[in-house]
């Protein structure tokens, strides 16, 4: 974490502590302290945010414990906004909630965090190799990019102009190996010549500015055929995936961030497992991107702040993640992000504004809830990114929830399910059944199907979308005969719903369900997805045209092509 | 380094209120001294400029306000850890219990500790033997794994993690802590007895609180006991095993608590943070990269009413690695350990069984006896409504195989120890019941190994 110095002469400012009561700290002679700017709490010098401010008592959380901590200590100021440090070395990095890298914490602390560990986000040594791509004499604004890094094998990491800069002359430019901290370039603006460095800072509340917002057209293909087929999220949308513990929440996020086709993956591990970071860290460094075939580890950032690290750095690690995102976005790379749990973050603010006695909403979650999460998710986008030349990217958030009980009527889900356009609606049932992903059909829904049919149609022909309806059509009507068979048997039931309930059987035995832990079905390609799609509908279409002719059921329903279709899943291609 | 105040302010339940103090640091630990001599504990809750709200230790019960004087003991709560520990029995404060003298510490630790780096632990993926089928076989414990059992009012949990502590097997130092919050006497008797009747107190330190000792010691108990368990694991490289019980009664502590101090509640009155608080219990579970030792957890908690949805096991299955769930009837059935294993899961299972771990046919024949199971368990409803005429040939070895596998594989006697390869010849020897063409799970080759050659 560092600080952007916006306010240079607030800084060093000293406080006294007047409270301490958990992560939140109280302290006097904080004039002029704004809300969210960074503070240095105690002899230690804890990190923490002010988030109030009464006259001169400012309300801090702090990012530590704060054992030991007690009135009369002082609290120093940096005149800063919390803040990320964004540049090469970005990739393949793991940071805590406020981006202190976890191995630098591991090499200065050993294997137990400490408090008031002080370590750079991004190394100041390390030297990288600058292409220019602006020449000198060019007329650069906010955005343009001034030349690239290879930061690894699969992402060449762009080298933008400031945003706040507007129309500057480039005066110098050069080829060569610099550390972040070194100027690559120069501009002349009409306050003054100013060196650009390969390092950006950015407050993690705002937002990074683009140029506009488009509306997203094409599908995050995520090799899952229930996401891929029935549900799909589009490229700078959005999407939540509820469900109770056990219901494989966190494999469906790891499978997406494994496979998923963005350029650049932010994995955000908020109050989760320690060893599912550790099995994250263990495991993406040795699998491939099935389209590059490099390894994952070369195109994700994570963010890891478990259940049992500091409760502030949790609420903060959100933004930490997203604006990482965000900066990856502007370069023109197609992001997405994964945030789970988001539940965890909710509790974290239920935490904070529980100690700052604010008056409690639904289930002593605070009554701006719905707002801060709706305006988390709103920072996703399909965008044309700021700078002259024409570049867009996109920025697609997938928030796990974890309800209370599996009960989807809690707050957190239901603000979740008002902002975010596509539903995965993970099942208890489902997962008692062995059904992986326990996504359900039924209930689970996708805003985006019409905006993304073209993109279909295009890539899969008109078939995929009439085969994928006809799909829908029989899983809903086997619902329904369920409720029939569980009266009066399947015996009872006419040819064509036995063939009905046979498809439904197929589709979600033989396209729904898919192992993650299998090699070959992990990813399915889309193309692979819609011929499985037609071979089953295929069978349904024979079956039906046969029991027209009178063709007795029992045969029917042991068509050879079963069998055909029960292998296509672990066929290669 | 401490000060001493002369008069409280007030005493609310187990809060006090001390005013005029100057230099108070959050969580430090104060003493407060009664006129007759009399000494309690307690630590700082909050502290703001000149007051400190107090959480005592211990009861309030004959404490005053005028005469009363309190001592800032200016650090907060540690343990002083020490292999003497070993064999001894202590209190909610560390106190023995045993009456033999306090052991001579070698190293003061802080209680709460500190989260372990997620980027310093080694994912954990060894067998851990529990000797126990319905555990070893289909929901496989792992050394450095957090598995709670989940269990209700009546259940034999306490004989379940008794047998466990007393079997387990593991390569290298093992050692047992055993932390017991709010239980009763008979029942902190009954561990005791049971790890010194089985020699298996020598490798083992308890920590007891029964129901009659302090609210506020059941919450810093799993704390003393897991810093303990720490030294032993990273310090002295002990594969260690932690048991702890009741959670509930701990959750039921930090809810009063919470009550007492006017906090907004959650869910059922527990407070906001509980998540939170007990995954900085849970999470102190694992393996250090590049070390000896481990800790691994058997936290046993029962639900209010049998209620899996219920805040307790709700927020600890979020944290733990799975579950162990007790059924109610299979216990009234006759069937010890009545473990329900279609509702148990083991998350890291598949990542300590197999070839060079357990053995090679287990993971194809954990799937095929659940499934198996499972299918019997089915058709055990059907035939309730049906009748058992109505089924078919196959249901009806279904049903049985389900019947078989309670009685012959799931059933063990409290002190019988099977290895793992017991467990699975069992459970072939069962699955020679069901007609070859439904086991679909196993390969041809473990057939042939296993269900074919041996014939005895």
């Amino acid at each position: 974490m560092m600080s952007t110095n916006k306010n240079p002469k607030s800084k060093g400012k000293e406080g006294v502590i007047t409270k301490v009561s958990g992560p939140l700290v109280v302290a006097e002679n904080m004039e002029g302290a704004s809300i969210y700017e960074v503070v240095k709490v105690g002899a230690e010098g804890l990190s923490g945010e002010v988030i109030e401010m009464r006259e001169g008592v400012a309300s801090i959380q702090v990012y530590e414990e704060t054992t030991g901590i007690g009135p009369g200590e002082s609290v120093e100021r940096t005149g800063s906004q919390l803040s990320v440090v964004l540049g090469p070395g970005l990739l393949g990095a793991i940071y805590d909630g406020i981006q202190r890298p976890l191995d630098s914490i591991h090499e200065k602390a050993g294997d137990f965090i400490t408090r008031g560990i002080e370590v750079p986000a991004l190394s100041k040594e390390k030297k990288w190799l600058f292409k220019p791509i602006a020449k000198k004499g060019d007329t650069v604004t906010g955005g343009d990019v001034l030349g690239e890094v290879k930061e690894t094998s699969a992402i060449s990491h762009k080298i933008m102009v400031p945003p706040s800069v507007e129309d500057a002359e480039l005066t110098h430019i050069e080829k060569g190996e610099y550390s972040i901290e070194e100027p690559v370039a120069r501009i002349k603006t009409e306050e003054g010549e100013e060196n650009i460095t390969m390092l950006q800072v950015w407050p993690i509340r705002s937002p990074r500015p683009i140029k506009e917002k488009l509306l997203p057209q094409e599908p995050l293909i995520t090799g899952q055929r229930v996401v891929d087929a029935f549900f799909p999220v589009a490229k700078g949308g959005t999407a939540s995936v509820p469900g109770p513990f056990g219901s494989g929440k966190t494999v469906v996020q790891h499978q997406l961030a494994k496979w998923s086709d963005a350029d650049v993956i932010v994995f955000i591990g908020c109050g989760e497992r320690g060893n599912e970071m550790t099995e994250v860290l263990q495991e993406f460094p040795e699998l491939e991107d099935p389209r590059t075939g490099k390894p994952l580890m070369e195109r994700t950032v994570l963010i890891a702040n478990t259940s049992n690290m500091p409760v502030a750095a949790r609420e903060a690690s959100i933004y930490t993640g997203i604006t990482i995102a965000e900066y990856f976005r502007d370069m023109g790379y197609k992001v997405a992000l994964m945030a789970d749990s988001t539940s965890r973050w909710a509790e974290a603010l239920r935490e904070m504004s529980a100690r700052l006695e604010e008056m409690p909403g639904e289930e002593g979650y605070p009554a701006y809830l719905g707002s801060k999460i709706a305006a988390f998710y709103e920072r996703a986008g399909y965008v044309s990114c700021k700078g002259k030349k024409k570049r867009e990217g996109s920025l697609t958030v997938i928030g796990a929830v974890s309800p209370p009980g599996g009960d989807l009527s809690e707050p957190v889900t239901q603000n979740s399910l008002r902002t975010s356009k596509v539903f995965w609606s993970l099942e208890d049932d489902l997962a008692n059944a062995r059904h992986f992903p326990a996504i359900s059909w039924l209930n689970s829904y996708s805003l985006y199907t019409k905006d993304l049919s073209e993109f279909f149609e295009k890539e899969l022909g008109k078939e995929f979308k009439k085969n994928r309806d006809q799909a829908m059509k029989i899983l809903s009507k086997e619902a329904e005969l369920e409720e029939i068979v569980r009266l009066v048997g399947f015996e009872a039931l006419s040819g064509k719903d036995k063939l009905t309930m046979e498809t439904a059987k197929i589709l979600r035995e033989d396209f729904l369900m898919q192992d993650a832990f299998d090699e070959i079905d992990t990813f399915c390609p889309l193309k692979k997805q819609a011929k499985m799609l037609k071979a089953i509908i295929d069978f349904y279409r024979k079956g039906e045209r046969m029991l027209d002719g009178n063709e007795d059921v029992e045969k029917v329903l042991n068509l050879e092509e079963k069998k055909k279709i029960a292998e296509l899943k672990f066929a290669s291609k | 380094m401490s000060i001493t105040y002369k008069g409280l302010k007030e005493i609310v339940g187990s809060l006090v209120l001390v005013e005029g103090v100057k230099e108070v640091k959050y969580e430090e630990l104060v003493k407060i001294r009664m006129p007759g001599g009399e000494e309690k504990m307690g630590r700082v809750l909050e502290a703001s400029k000149g007051k400190a709200l107090l959480q005592m230790f211990e009861e309030t019960r004959g404490m005053e306000l005028k005469n009363a004087e309190a001592v800032f003991l200016g650090e907060t709560m540690k343990i002083d850890a020490s292999m003497d520990m070993m064999g001894r029995i202590f209190d909610g404060s560390a106190n023995p219990l045993d009456g033999y003298p306090n052991p001579i510490g070698e190293i003061s630790l802080d209680i709460n500790g500190n989260p372990m780096n997620p980027y310093s632990r080694e994912f954990p993926d060894d067998f851990l033997q529990t000797g126990i089928s319905g555990i070893d076989g289909l929901n496989t414990l792992v050394r450095g794994q957090k598995l709670p059992i989940f269990s209700g009012a009546g259940l034999p949990h306490s004989q379940i993690a008794t047998q466990i502590a007393r079997q387990a097997k593991i390569k290298g130092d093992f050692s047992v802590v055993f932390g017991a919050m709010g239980i009763t006497f008979e029942e902190s008797r009954f561990f005791i007895n049971e790890l010194k009747r089985t020699g298996a107190l020598d490798r083992s330190i308890l920590f007891v609180n029964t129901a009659d000792d302090p609210v506020i010691e059941r919450v810093t108990l799993p704390r003393l006991a897991l810093t303990t368990a720490e030294y032993l694991a990273f310090h002295k490289g002990h594969e260690v095993l932690v048991i702890l019980t009741d959670m509930t009664n701990y959750c039921e502590a930090l809810r009063e608590i919470s009550a007492a101090r006017k906090e907004i509640p959650g869910r059922r009155g527990y407070p906001g943070y509980l998540y939170t608080d007990l995954a900085s219990i849970y999470e102190r579970a694992g393996i250090i990269k590049g070390k000896p030792g481990s800790i691994t957890q058997v936290p046993i908690l029962t639900m209010p009413e049998d209620d899996k949805t219920h805040p307790i096991p709700d927020l600890s299955g979020y944290i733990t690695e799975g579950q162990v769930m007790v059924s109610r009837n299979l216990h009234q059935a006759g069937i010890y350990p009545p473990i329900d294993v279609l509702n148990s899961l083991s998350r890291l299972k598949n990542k300590g069984i197999g070839e060079g771990k357990t053995r090679e046919d287990h993971k194809g024949w954990a799937n095929q006896i659940f499934a198996s199971y499972a299918r019997g368990q089915e058709i055990r409803e059907l035939s309730v409504v049906l009748g058992e005429s109505a089924l078919s040939e196959n249901d009806k070895k279904f049903l049985k195989f389900a019947s078989k596998f309670e009685e012959e594989l799931l059933a063990q006697g409290q002190e019988e120890d099977r290895n793992i390869e017991e467990t699975l010849d069992i459970g072939w020897k069962l699955l020679k019941h069901l007609p070859r063409e439904e086991l679909k799970r196993v390969k041809k080759k473990e057939i042939e190994k296993y269900l074919d050659a041996k014939e005895d």
